[in-house]
């Protein structure tokens, strides 16, 4: 406590023994010019030495289309493929065992280590090669009719086994000989606009909708007369020829007046590709991955 | 500057510093603190803990692999993370405590660097003797004599730091299996890897860097500056008492220092404490044994160097009499830390007793918020991770309680148990559904709670979460 606290910080006078200071005042606070320690310097070379090695090891300076690669070798990608490599043969059994199997039998009780791997590893094909028509979540897309694979309602069928050829050979493509196939007449040029009203409300009945009763009821022969050999006399459909049920809640081009005339008019075709490697050349995936997808599939709460 | 002088050097070597041996109660407090950290710290991995069969018997384990944390009869699992959080809080708050009441005891006591460098001092001495024979063995040339000491001592540093970096790795797995593959040559490369790098550190750093990492590397003594007060307890000089210092029989006009240097031989930072309080001081408090151990000498009271506070000087010089340090360490700031350490330590405490064996955590898929079934039915999904803690296996019942009428149903199980394995989680996906028409399904909104029931215990846990229906506005 002397006097010399008080003075303008400049005017103050070191202690004796003290360094110099740098000059620099912050607040009346000076700063002494002390020595680095030496190790300190040493320890800022060796980062640079480090730095220079680090630069000839690996990949580091950019040229024009690369960069330089560096003496190891060292590849972030082929670490990546080396990775999936190695995973690829962890998971050869267990491939091997999801082809054997009964798809039926596959279950979180019974067999639960193949169900967890079906279900994760589907799920990353399902993002992958799926998703793009039927959604992230599934839920599919009715402007486009793309089907909601969420639900219970099923065109082709929502056993495992129904799914599994679905994947495996697809929709209304020509690439696979076994491909679902469903052909809906268009029947702008075969019905009369009075009859088209007639069947239109005939169909809204038969969903439990509000319809023009009147129009309904004339519309009972056109229906059984035209679509029934499809859609069956009670408009429940036919999984077999992919023909939707007409009597649900379930619309995969929407079900209003507007929206079912147009599909009575100009009919409405859905398409998927086969995914199956095995059942044809435009086809994707492995078995395992068909049956992992399958599986994911069937999990998502529409499964019977 | 003129051109004569000469420019200021940039960098500088390190003064090495070579402590004499002092005997006194901080010394032997010393002595005690590290006994017991290091005895904690080198033994806590090898104490076995029965848990059953299913899970590892090793007191203390940080199992990285499976995510859970083993601290005698507490086990935490990955979401109760909050507990590690909260033990931090409390020893961040402990150490504010400690340096606002007693300045940087963290760093003079407890801290790994000083009780390693202290250990390493002891060997040193052991080996080289004290403080003129190590001076001497330091300023003569390389001889036969020399390299034997300097071999012996580096040998056993090495064998200390091993032992050091050995240990830290044996938290992270069951000790015996480890020790067995790391003797073999079976283990992992990290763990090799973990117990050179640590075995370097604690050669490097209790060796030869020393005082060097508290004055340049370590952060923790600027920023403790900022909890310390002008009643804070740090080990200082008295000059009111002490000077004006001299040698000799003769004491008129001088004050009790003798300037014997012994503060200054036995510092293990090689400053002297009598230039007031700096930086390099981490108030181990040796200068206090050493000083009075020379003042019973010279029949002079003890404590020309002692634990006082900035306001013991105005004090003292008043003519007062010694504060009791009591008087010092309780204070508002103090009793601040020290209440909200206590209130976090019986909160952590309370929740550990409290919280259940069972837990689950529900997430809504809300991609697509909701499915329509072909009746008409309102079906929404969430995906409910079930943790059971209990060490046994136990069948879970799933139930709701709403306001509303909604109905529960299970993906790939029939009826709504299910039985997870001891120990485990498992992911179930739940579906709740509201029937055609019904207030639920047309609502846009209806708070539900999703029950969990242990059917063993019949303890229950539940989870509030939302369906979503139909708009129909």
């Amino acid at each position: 406590m002397t006097d010399d606290q008080n003075k303008h910080p400049e005017e103050q006078v070191l202690m004796e023994g003290d360094p110099d200071t740098t000059g620099h005042v912050w607040d009346g606070i000076k700063e002494f010019n002390n020595p680095l320690p030496r190790w300190w310097l040493w320890t800022f070379y060796a980062t640079c030495v480090w730095g220079i090695v680090y630069t000839v090891l690996y990949p580091a300076w950019p040229l024009l289309d690369r960069a330089t690669p560096g003496i190891l070798g060292f590849s972030t990608r082929e670490n990546v493929s080396r990775d999936i490599a190695e995973f690829d043969a962890m998971n050869t059994d267990i491939r091997a065992q999801l082809v054997e199997v009964t798809l039926s039998d596959v279950n979180p009780t019974d067999t639960p280590e193949l169900y967890n791997y079906a279900i994760n590893g589907g799920a990353a094909i399902f993002a992958t090669w799926c998703s793009q028509c039927h959604g992230s979540g599934a839920a599919g897309v009715q402007a486009s009719g793309y089907p909601n694979l969420l639900d219970d309602d099923w065109l082709w069928g929502g056993t495992i086994d129904d799914i599994h050829y679905t994947v495996s050979h697809g929709i209304r493509n020509e690439d696979d000989l076994d491909a679902h196939y469903s052909e809906m007449t268009a029947y702008d040029e075969i019905l009369s606009d009075d009859e088209i009203a007639q069947v239109v409300n005939y169909v809204l009945n038969l969903s439990g909708q509000a319809a023009d009763m009147s129009l309904a009821s004339a519309g009972e022969s056109i229906f059984l007369d035209n679509c029934a050999a499809c859609h069956q006399d009670s408009g429940m459909g036919d999984q077999f020829l992919g023909a939707p049920n007409l009597t649900d809640a379930i619309w995969l081009y929407g079900g209003t007046p507007e929206a079912i005339e147009e599909t009575v008019r100009y009919s409405r075709f859905g398409v998927m590709p086969p995914w199956s490697a095995e059942a044809s050349d435009a086809g994707r995936l492995s078995e395992a991955e068909v049956r992992a997808v399958s599986i994911y599939v069937h999990s998502l709460g529409g499964g019977q | 500057m003129s051109a004569t002088e000469e420019p200021t050097k940039l960098y500088a070597a390190r003064e090495p510093v070579f402590p004499k041996d002092v005997r006194g109660k901080f010394r032997t407090l010393k002595w005690a603190i590290m006994l017991v950290t290091l005895g904690i710290y080198y033994v806590t991995p090898w104490i076995r803990w029965d848990r059953g069969p299913a899970l590892p018997d090793q007191a203390v384990l940080i199992d990285l692999a499976n995510r859970r944390f083993f601290f005698f009869w507490i086990e935490i699992w990955p979401h109760e993370f909050y507990f590690v959080a909260g033990l931090l809080i409390m020893a961040g708050l402990g150490l504010f405590l400690f340096t606002s009441a007693l300045g940087r005891v963290w760093c003079g006591y407890t801290c790994p660097q000083t009780v390693w460098t202290d250990l390493f001092f002891a060997v040193e001495r052991w080996i080289e003797g004290d403080r003129n024979n190590r001076l001497r063995i330091w300023r003569k040339g390389m001889d036969f004599h020399k390299f034997r000491l300097r071999v012996t001592k580096y040998a056993i540093w090495l064998a200390i730091a091993v032992a050091t970096g050995g240990a830290w790795v044996f938290y992270f797995a069951d000790a015996p299996t480890l020790l067995t593959n790391i003797v073999t040559g079976q283990s992992d490369y990290v763990v090799y890897a973990t117990i050179g790098i640590l075995t370097a550190t604690t050669f490097v750093f209790g060796g030869f860097m020393r005082e060097q990492v508290c004055v340049y590397m370590c952060p923790w003594p600027r920023i403790q500056a900022a909890m310390m007060d002008e009643d804070t307890i740090t080990v200082a000089y008295r000059d009111w008492r002490g000077e004006p210092r001299g040698h000799g029989k003769d004491r008129d006009g001088l004050g009790d220092c003798i300037d014997c240097n012994a503060c200054v031989n036995v510092c293990p930072v090689g400053i002297d404490i009598r230039d007031g309080q700096q930086l390099e001081c981490i108030t181990c408090a040796l200068c206090i044994d050493a000083c009075d151990d020379i003042m019973e000498k010279v029949g002079k009271p003890r404590g020309l160097i002692d634990y006082i506070a900035l306001t013991d000087e105005a004090h003292e010089r008043a003519g007062n009499p010694k504060k009791p340090v009591w008087k010092h360490i309780f204070r508002p700031r103090t009793i601040l830390y020290t209440v909200l350490w206590s209130a976090i330590g019986i909160g952590l405490t309370v929740l550990l007793f409290i919280r259940s064996e069972i837990d689950m955590t529900v997430a809504p898929v809300r991609n697509p918020q909701f499915v329509l079934l072909s009746d008409g039915t309102s079906r929404n999904t969430y995906d409910v991770r079930i943790r059971n803690m209990t060490h046994g296996d136990t069948t879970f019942a799933f139930s709701l309680t709403s306001d509303e009428a909604l109905r529960l149903e299970l993906e790939g199980v029939d009826g709504l148990s299910v039985e997870v394995p001891a120990d485990t989680t498992h992911l179930q996906r739940v579906y709740v559904l509201a029937e055609p028409g019904s207030t639920a399904a047309d609502a846009e909104r209806t708070d539900l709670r999703l029950w969990l029931e242990d059917t063993n215990s019949e303890a229950r846990t539940h989870q509030d979460t939302t369906f979503f229906g139909r708009d129909m506005e």
